[in-house]
């Protein structure tokens, strides 16, 4: 009954549509397969590469690469973020620098990070978690402003310490738009290791598309990004469920 | 050492001469409070009345020591009549401030947890408090679930949490329907009669200040002045039927004239 539902939801009709759609519009026009391959011959290729076992060492090189910048970003986020909305100096002369600094388009800042870092995982890292941290930071300072001054007022009327008004009031109210910014950041850390990786890695998802682009095999270009847009999907939908746990 | 040991050691707040004064926007300043002295005694019940904007709320904070008055001074006193730098006080705000992410319990609970009480305590001193206000049965309740009344009695539950000696109160019952605030008005008395706490209470019900009150401060309107403390001579406990009563009436008109003179009653 379940199972029938689903398949009666929206989002599933509309993909199923498009796949249809994509599928006879590939048939009826005769788009030559290296321009556009049919939904089919995606879903074949997406399938060899799971079952040849192609793509797992990309797969989880990609994986590790954006857990790590993710985390980073979520840490560095947090951190700046909670400093800048408590120490108010640090608001007045490092948060116009922070966003001055964001104005540069960070992707177009990465080949200086190949220079400096090198050709490693943790150039990917770094790059990834700079292009993602911002959202974070963004939102818990202004989480952190717009704490209810009544509520403060409150703590403060029961003799409350910084540290209780901040676990108990603070972390509280920001935790929704927190994780609004975590979404974001996700998002944003896929971007990054992805271009990281097209300046110059030999694993991961992105140096695999720059490979099949090489070799116009453009079906398995889609199946790289199958993937990628699983590991976006996947890691939105546990943020949901960890939101839904922690926010009341 | 010199103790300031307050007058009878009744005395638990004082507060000497306080003003409040404010800069405005355009540059100016304004006095929402000037010289206001007041002293509230052990187990008195307190409202103070006055035209909006008068400075109520403001000389309110100045008692719970949230606002800096700007001149004056505001002293607390123990069981012993010896001036302290805290207070053991407690305060209600206008609205219930409850934290929207915990049960109604857990919100009655928080003062606890900063004082760091243990466990057990807390949980039971919150279920007396919340069948005290009326609550019992809605323990695990989240506000978004409670009625704006229930909210607020929820709060007064919070407030009596620690047991404070003040209870400071400002406005707490402007948002509320007249049966609701009528009914927590009888709580407030039964809880000032069985904590023995003192009471400051800000309002614009002139029938409640009465009512509830063992003395009612008026205030004028800016530059904000205490004009009047008016005694209400009525037995304590007083039941319901006593809002409808003639000696609450005549003090009911006493205080509207007062306010008459003293300002725009509005």
């Amino acid at each position: 009954m379940k199972q029938l539902k689903r398949l009666n939801s929206p989002t599933f009709i509309s993909f199923t549509g498009l796949i249809i759609v994509w599928q006879l519009a590939v048939i009826s026009l005769e788009v030559a397969p290296f321009v556009l391959p049919s939904p089919l011959v995606v879903a074949k290729s997406i399938y060899n590469d799971s079952a040849t076992g192609l793509i797992f060492p990309h797969l989880i090189v990609t994986t590790a690469e954006f857990i790590l910048g993710f985390i980073a970003a979520t840490v560095v986020g947090v951190a700046l973020g909670v400093t800048i909305a408590l120490v108010p100096p640090f608001e007045k002369y490092f948060y116009p620098l922070l966003v001055a600094f964001q104005s540069v388009p960070k992707i177009a800042v990465a080949p200086l990070f190949i220079i400096w870092f090198g050709f490693g995982m943790h150039t990917k890292v770094i790059t990834a978690s700079l292009v993602s941290f911002f959202p974070v930071l963004v939102n818990v300072v202004t989480g952190m402003k717009s704490v209810d001054e009544r509520r403060l007022l409150l703590m403060r009327s029961l003799n409350a310490t910084g540290i209780q008004t901040f676990m108990k009031l603070s972390v509280p109210s920001i935790l929704p738009v927190f994780f609004a910014s975590l979404e974001v950041c996700v998002m944003f850390t896929l971007i990054g290791v992805v271009v990281a990786e097209f300046l110059g890695s030999p694993q991961g998802l992105g140096s695999l598309i720059l490979q099949r682009q090489g070799a116009v095999d453009v079906a398995g270009v889609f199946s790289a990004l199958f993937y990628l847009s699983a590991m976006g999907v996947i890691s939105s939908a546990l943020l949901r469920v960890l939101a839904k746990r922690l926010i009341k | 050492m010199d103790f300031d040991v307050s007058p009878a050691g009744r005395t638990v707040l004082e507060l000497n001469g306080v003003s409040k004064r404010y800069a405005t926007s355009d540059g100016r300043s304004v006095d929402a409070v000037s010289t206001a002295s007041l002293s509230v005694n052990r187990g008195e019940f307190i409202s103070i009345l006055g035209p909006s904007g008068c400075g109520k709320s403001t000389l309110l904070m100045m008692a719970a020591g949230l606002v800096d008055p700007t001149a004056g001074t505001v002293a607390y006193y123990d069981d012993k009549g010896v001036q302290s730098a805290s207070a053991d006080l407690a305060v209600v705000f206008q609205d219930a401030l409850l934290f929207p992410w915990r049960t109604a319990i857990e919100n009655v609970k928080l003062p606890a947890e900063i004082a760091a009480w243990n466990k057990g305590d807390s949980d039971r001193r919150a279920k007396e408090l919340l069948a005290l206000v009326g609550l019992a049965g809605f323990e695990n309740k989240y506000p978004r679930e409670l009625s704006g009344g229930m909210q607020q009695r929820a709060a007064i539950a919070r407030s009596l949490m620690r047991n404070p000696q003040i209870i400071l109160m400002d406005e707490p019952f402007g948002a509320l329907d007249a049966i609701s605030r009528e009914q927590l008005n009888l709580a407030m008395q039964k809880i000032s009669h069985e904590t023995g706490a003192s009471f400051l209470l800000v309002t614009h019900s002139i029938t409640e200040a009465a009512f509830l009150s063992d003395k009612v401060v008026v205030m004028s309107k800016r530059p904000s002045q205490i004009v009047r403390i008016l005694d209400i001579d009525i037995p304590k406990p007083r039941a319901s039927t006593i809002m409808n009563s003639e000696a609450l009436n005549r003090y009911v008109s006493e205080l509207r004239r007062i306010l008459d003179i003293s300002g725009d009653p509005s």
